[in-house]
């Protein structure tokens, strides 16, 4: 199972403006993206484009595209959503859930194409990598001595850390199990 | 008034003089922060992958909280209050994924969430809950009319059901409100509400970073002394990618937190409130201690000095 899943990490390139067949499709895409979090309003979009014209990453990076990434989701390309590095690319500002006209709550809707992304076996390198610092620390990094000592210049209050509660929610989470795709 | 306080890791890690400042002027203000006991994550990184770890990881810190017997927790950073305002307010609205967290803390720390406390950013906290009125009561020191512009950061407006419409997100104003009890001159620029792009930092530095760039230039253009924000991501970005060689500009804006220019108004001195001489110096304040500045930064900004004292007749003209 594993395995299969990493034949399938060569990314795909959402700005591929080849041919899409129908076998290529998958219908019960947009049905798995309702039902995750975030996912609800999904099929409200209209393809207005207020999202990507409102989009601070998109001003940057023009290949980045988050009415082109609803609609491949809409129409059921599976691949090409969750395989590629987009998703990932959303800053989370929620300029565009802010505007819909239509409340497709975006910034949402990315936070769950994430998620099923994760499920399937496609996982951005970095975000991997904070579950372990997670796990370790209880939180993103690690407080030496160096930290405290600077905190007691300023006059602050020394840091313990005590990933105890938070390693436990992670484990009764399964989260490994979640991101590795072993489930 | 007594609240829980949420430390957050960026906070933890790297801007001391934020959780310096925003201490002292909570003493002033005569609210009591109380430590969370443990240090720990908000829960935001896990959101882009599993949405009830999410969920459970943020209930954690909530259950924590409430522990504490307080009303409120408070949060320095945009990310952490957002993500605990969010948390708190579905779980308190949606039974159903209620129940579901409930189980998994119980089943983990054996503690259930209760719905008993509010979130806030501290700069909300002290707006709303102790007031202008008051805050102005306590300010001292009348600062040099510098010229400060605000970045608000994504996570303190937006979206803004979860901070009950308390901003508008289109036309912010309660850190300019605030600022311009001390004196100084909160602007308005071009592209004010720019993402500063730290959420992305770790998935594509480069655009990251011209995010960055774009902003400062506005900032310059808006001929700001200063770049005023309360999230210690947004001010990691300004302050620590704006010596990055990819930035590349003649020019620099040092970046300060909207709580040192209260505590500087407050009373506090620079170095109680870790701020740099020499931004410190542009707001009329002398004397604070030795912070090892160099003469070379010192001369930077009594020229910038000068620009400022141009600025004010501009003002006075046009007022």
């Amino acid at each position: 199972m594993a395995q299969e899943k990493n034949d399938k990490k060569t990314e795909q390139n959402p700005d591929d403006m080849s041919i899409i067949t129908e076998d290529e499709l998958d219908s019960q895409f947009k049905y798995e993206i309702l039902k995750e979090p975030g996912g609800e309003n999904f099929l409200r979009c209209m393809q207005c484009g207020t999202c990507t014209a409102s989009c601070p990453v998109k001003a940057i990076d023009p290949d980045y595209n988050c009415r082109r990434i609803i609609r491949r989701a809409l129409i059921g390309d599976k691949e090409h959503v969750l395989n590629s590095k987009f998703i990932w690319m959303c800053s989370t500002c929620y300029s565009c859930y802010e505007r819909c006209p239509q409340d497709v709550k975006i910034t949402e809707l990315m936070f769950a194409l994430k998620n099923i992304a994760v499920k399937h076996g496609f996982i951005h390198p970095s975000i991997k990598a904070q579950v372990t610092l997670l796990e370790k620390f209880g939180a993103l990094s690690e407080i030496s001595e160096f930290e405290n000592r600077m905190r007691e210049k300023y006059g602050l209050p020394k840091i313990k850390q005590s990933p105890d509660r938070v390693k436990k929610v992670l484990e009764k989470e399964n989260i490994k199990e979640i991101i590795e795709g072993d489930s | 008034m007594k609240a829980a306080y949420f430390l957050g890791c960026n906070v933890a890690l790297r801007t001391y003089e934020y959780d310096a400042a925003v201490r002292r002027i909570a003493e002033k203000l005569g609210i009591e922060l109380v430590d969370c006991k443990d240090f720990v994550c908000c829960g935001y990184p896990a959101a882009p992958q599993d949405h009830t770890t999410f969920l459970a990881l943020a209930a954690q810190n909530l259950v924590a909280a409430e522990e504490m017997g307080v009303d409120y927790v408070i949060s320095v950073c945009n990310s952490c209050s957002a993500t605990l305002s969010k948390v708190n307010k579905l779980l308190k609205e949606d039974e159903k994924e209620r129940e579901l967290i409930n189980k998994i803390l119980k089943n983990s720390i054996g503690k259930e969430f209760q719905g008993k406390l509010e979130v806030r950013h501290f700069l909300r906290f002290i707006y709303e809950e102790v007031g202008l009125g008051k805050i102005k009561s306590v300010i001292t020191n009348k600062l040099n009319p510098v010229r400060v512009a605000p970045h608000y950061g994504c996570h303190y407006l937006k979206p803004p059901e979860i901070f009950d419409f308390f901003e508008d997100p289109i036309v912010p104003h309660t850190a300019e409100d605030l600022m311009a009890l001390t004196g100084v001159v909160p602007i308005k620029y071009e592209n004010m509400k720019q993402c500063c792009g730290g959420a992305i930092l770790a998935v594509n530095e480069e655009t990251s970073i011209k995010m960055v760039k774009e902003k400062l230039i506005h900032v310059h253009e808006a001929q700001a002394d200063v770049l005023a924000v309360h999230c210690p991501f947004c001010n990691v970005m300004y302050s620590e990618y704006q010596k990055d060689p990819r930035i590349d500009l003649d020019f620099k804006i040092p970046v300060v937190f909207t709580p040192q220019i209260l505590g500087l108004a407050m009373g506090y001195n620079a170095k109680a409130l870790g701020i740099k001489k020499k931004v410190a110096k542009g707001f009329g304040i002398v004397a604070h201690g030795n912070l090892g500045i160099k003469k070379k930064v010192a001369k930077l900004f009594l020229e910038k000095e000068e620009a400022s004292e141009t600025k004010k007749e501009e003002i006075v003209v046009h007022g």
